[in-house]
């Protein structure tokens, strides 16, 4: 692959896991623009093995494409981009997970077929096989169809380029195995798991580089009115929880299944 | 710089202007800096000289995640903050509103449990004498007067979280300054006394801060100017402390514990939007409260445990529950549900703990600049304004081309800073608080004085350490819980593992809290519920003790017992820390009782991390 890889990450802006989601009349979220914000944890493993990818592949470019409140992606942003090099392609619109995964891969994709520069035939489209969000889990798969993308790999946890310039993809399967694929090469739909990959360490220089361009892009993000077709979403009824949290380290995994089962057993 | 190599050279960078802190007063300093750096029509309004032909670069870096760190709800008189925005709409800031309504009460001991002097026990049975003829209900006396200088009349109710993320929105959109979360820095450059930048955290290290596999030297960035605006317990004031001293008869020593959570209202709650209820006297008579109600049915409630409660275990968690059950609050919250919680340490020595505000390329701004008036009990306020001040001062020395020396910071700065209402009012609350060295009714007749004489009157002496306050744990409790008891708990508790704290107050009659799951909820359950604790990996511990066997023989280990995210717990010899607990909220930096020669056993140091929860 001498001439590199055109990687678009497509990650969405989501509340931290463990903040309690839920919807109010349209597709927005209660107190959506208060919770804290991060890029949703399994589209930022697509995003780190993008970066790495493209680090090893001479003439690679990584764009990240993400729809949400033009306030919290500048926010998750300001984190972001001190992690690796990117260009930034964001709608502005609501991305709360209580819209409908159509709408939103529509969206995504009117996006990607708008970047100038794009080649499609040196296409990887990455991101999460799942969100911290809601979790319908076929955004991605939605966004490659429409972009016609035919080799779709989902729960990825590995890809490496092969000499011949095709690519190995490593999927997670039952039992903690892993499905080992062969494409000729892009364009390709990965939907990444965890990836293999550490969240890179702050790089203030980079995140200077990056931010020259992230704002003028902030400032052109299109509004993007999904959530309006017809899907009402009218509450969500959490189960009765009773929160027992104790933190603890270093305890055999047998020990802490005895006292759960135990725990469990009191009921 | 090779990713892997231990012996990694350390980048610099060159910037016009280095920031440290994102805070209210950063917030004042950025915003009015920012509209100065420009003209309209995008030409410089002041030369950078790292970047000529360009406006000047501006960098913050801020410790935490976000830049929605901020813990705490406020009411302040907002009189900067409405200065900067003079069009202000509290309604674009989220859980922001007017005040409109302001009581104090005096809660009485409902449980029987609190520790009271014998002149409050004769108050409270005189009020309860004279239940007949005095506005008590629920346990609690609404004070039928308070003075002006407590009022928060016109002023706005505010969550530091969302005003810091809001000011954040405006100053990125403008474009004039870059703002970095995730991004602590180790302390100040010097080249000699003068202050040529700051150095970020090393980053790749393992927990004693031993480089390891990824090891990245922290950037050093170098400024003409650096302003520090890292708050009461941050790093870079601290090391200029100990660099340069405190000016001659100042010092840092009262703080607080404030410690609160934010509440969905129930349904039954009739307090209107705008409310601020101020409460002293529960659930210990040294321990203050309030409860501000936020725009759609949210509040902000919370207690301050200061440095003179003397208490040698003194968790503000369990106190704080224990203050949303008291009647006169448990009416208006009962049913209610914790959306986030938080703590952090509030530095109560006001003007007294003024640093040498400026220095060859440095100034300092906010509540570690000795900002906050602790008679008004206001402090956002006055940090915004320091920020704005300095900001006036700084584009007058760039317009003037003079160079950021102390003199010229002084004039431009510090004079602006002398002539303001800032410190017209801090000269008055200077000594308000020192009676409560000498007790809870001292403390609140000697702010009365000071308050209603312009600060000619004071009560009480000058405060001494924390340290030099606490008891022995036996001390403490003595005919409270019998020495066997208490012997049979320490012992328990070792074994567990466990801080002494929670048993302890059950034993000294306090009633343990009936968990609900939604409000009343255990504090590891309510790290969780607040938000997220982060702990970035690569980072070396920022909680380390000096010697271990001055631990092990340290009786009161209050660091233990105050920890607001139990991070710190017995240990062998030294306590254990767990970085992924603590929410960087600084108590145990000024609880260590183990000082000598002014330098405490338990070291804080520069991190990563803390609370993520930006609904504080």
């Amino acid at each position: 692959m001498s001439q590199g890889f055109h990687i678009v990450v497509c990650g969405g802006v989501v509340p931290d896991p463990l903040q309690t989601l839920e919807p109010v009349a349209g597709p927005a979220l209660k107190n959506e623009l208060m919770l804290p914000a991060c890029l949703d944890p399994w589209s930022a493993h697509a995003l780190w093995e993008a970066a790495s990818l493209s680090a090893k592949a001479p003439g690679s470019k990584v764009w990240l494409v993400t729809l949400g409140p033009k306030a919290k992606v500048q926010q998750v942003m300001m984190a972001i981009a001190q992690k690796v090099a990117f260009e930034l392609v964001a709608l502005d619109g609501p991305a709360g997970g209580f819209v409908d995964a159509h709408e939103t891969a529509a969206a995504l994709t009117g996006a990607i077929e708008g970047i100038a520069g794009l080649d499609r035939s040196r296409l990887l489209l990455f991101g999460g096989w799942e969100s911290a969000s809601r979790g319908t889990g076929i955004t991605l798969q939605l966004i490659g169809e429409r972009l016609g993308i035919s080799d779709q790999f989902q729960g990825v946890d590995h890809l490496s380029v092969q000499p011949d310039g095709s690519l190995e993809i490593l999927e997670r399967v039952e039992g903690g195995k892993h499905q080992v694929s062969v494409c000729a090469g892009p364009p390709a739909t990965l939907g990444w798991a965890t990836g293999s990959l550490p969240e890179p360490r702050n790089s203030p220089q980079m995140g200077m580089q990056n931010m020259k361009a992230v704002m003028p892009s902030l400032q052109k993000a299109k509004s993007s009115p999904v959530g309006l077709g017809g899907i009402e979403y009218r509450s969500v009824k959490l189960p009765k929880a009773q929160r027992e949290t104790r933190i603890v380290k270093d305890v055999p995994v047998d020990e802490i299944a005895s006292e759960i089962v135990e725990w469990i057993g009191r009921d | 710089m090779s990713e892997s190599d231990p012996a990694a050279e350390r980048q610099t960078m060159d910037v016009d202007v280095v920031c440290v802190g994102f805070g209210p007063a950063m917030g004042g300093f950025l915003t009015t800096l920012a509209r100065g750096l420009s003209n309209a029509d995008g030409t410089p309004a002041v030369d950078s000289e790292v970047m000529p032909g360009m406006p000047p670069q501006v960098v913050c870096y801020e410790r935490a995640d976000g830049l929605g760190f901020g813990v705490s709800g406020v009411a302040t008189r907002a009189r900067s903050i409405r200065a900067t925005f003079p069009a202000l709409d509290p309604s674009q800031i989220p859980m922001a509103t007017h005040v409109r309504e302001e009581k104090v009460l005096y809660l009485l001991d409902p449980v029987g449990a609190s520790r009271r002097s014998a002149a409050l026990r004769g108050i409270d049975a005189a009020i309860r004498g004279l239940a007949f003829m005095l506005p008590l209900k629920d346990h609690a006396l609404e004070l039928p007067y308070t003075p002006e200088f407590l009022h928060k009349k016109g002023g706005l109710i505010l969550s530091i979280g969302q005003l810091n993320q809001w000011v954040a929105e405006q100053l990125m959109a403008q474009g004039q300054v870059q703002l970095w979360p995730g991004s602590p820095v180790s302390g100040p450059l010097f080249a000699g006394d003068r202050v040529v930048g700051v150095r970020l955290l090393d980053q790749g290290v393992s927990r004693d801060g031993a480089p390891e596999p990824g090891y990245t030297p922290g950037l050093d960035v170098r400024a003409k100017l650096t302003v520090v605006g890292d708050g009461p317990v941050g790093s870079v004031g601290r090391a200029l402390n100990d660099r340069l001293g405190m000016p001659d008869g100042h010092h840092v020593r009262d703080w607080a514990v404030g410690c609160k959570m934010v509440v969905d209202l129930p349904e039954t709650c009739t307090l209107p939007e705008g409310t601020v209820l101020h409460t002293l006297g529960y659930p210990e008579p040294e321990i203050f409260g309030f409860l501000y109600v936020h725009p759609a049915r949210s509040a902000s409630v919370g207690i301050f445990v200061p440095s003179w409660f003397d208490s040698p275990v003194r968790t503000s968690y369990r106190y704080l529950q224990h203050f949303v059950m008291h009647p006169a609050l448990w009416k208006h919250l009962a049913g209610g549900r914790m959306r986030s919680w938080g703590a952090k340490s509030i530095q109560e020595s006001g003007r007294r703990a003024e640093p040498h505000l400026v220095g060859d390329g440095f100034a300092r701004i906010g509540e570690g600049a000795g900002s906050t008036n602790v008679l008004t009990a206001s402090g956002v306020d006055e940090a915004w304004a320091t920020g704005t001040l300095l900001a006036e001062g700084v584009l007058e020395l760039y317009r003037r081309r003079l160079p950021f020396t102390r003199e010229n910071l002084e004039a431009a700065y510090v004079a602006r800073l002398r002539r303001s209402w800032v410190e017209e009012e801090a000269r008055v609350a200077e000594k308000a608080r020192d009676g409560f060295q000498k007790g809870v009714v001292t403390g609140l007749l000697g702010m009365a004085l000071s308050g209603l004489t312009g600060g000619r009157i004071n009560l009480g002496k000058e405060p001494v350490e924390p340290h030099e306050r606490i008891d022995s744990v036996e001390g403490y409790f003595a005919g409270r819980v019998a020495p066997e008891d208490l012997a049979r708990i320490r012992a328990e508790c070792a074994a567990k593992g466990a801080p002494l704290h929670p048993a302890l107050m059950s034993a000294a009659g306090w009633p343990e809290i009936p968990f609900d799951g939604q409000l009343l909820v255990s504090h590891q359950d309510a790290l969780l519920i607040g938000g997220k604790v982060q702990a970035p990996p690569g980072y070396a511990d920022h909680v380390t003790f000096l010697d271990p066997e001055v631990c092990k023989r340290c009786g009161a280990r209050v660091c233990v017992e105050v920890c607001s995210g139990q991070a710190i717990t017995p240990g062998e010899a030294a306590p254990g820390f767990d970085r992924e607990k603590c929410v960087h909220c600084g108590a145990c930096l000024w609880n260590c009782s183990q000082v000598e020669g002014g330098r405490a056993n338990l070291q804080f140091r520069a991190g990563a991390g803390g609370l993520h929860s930006a609904e504080n």
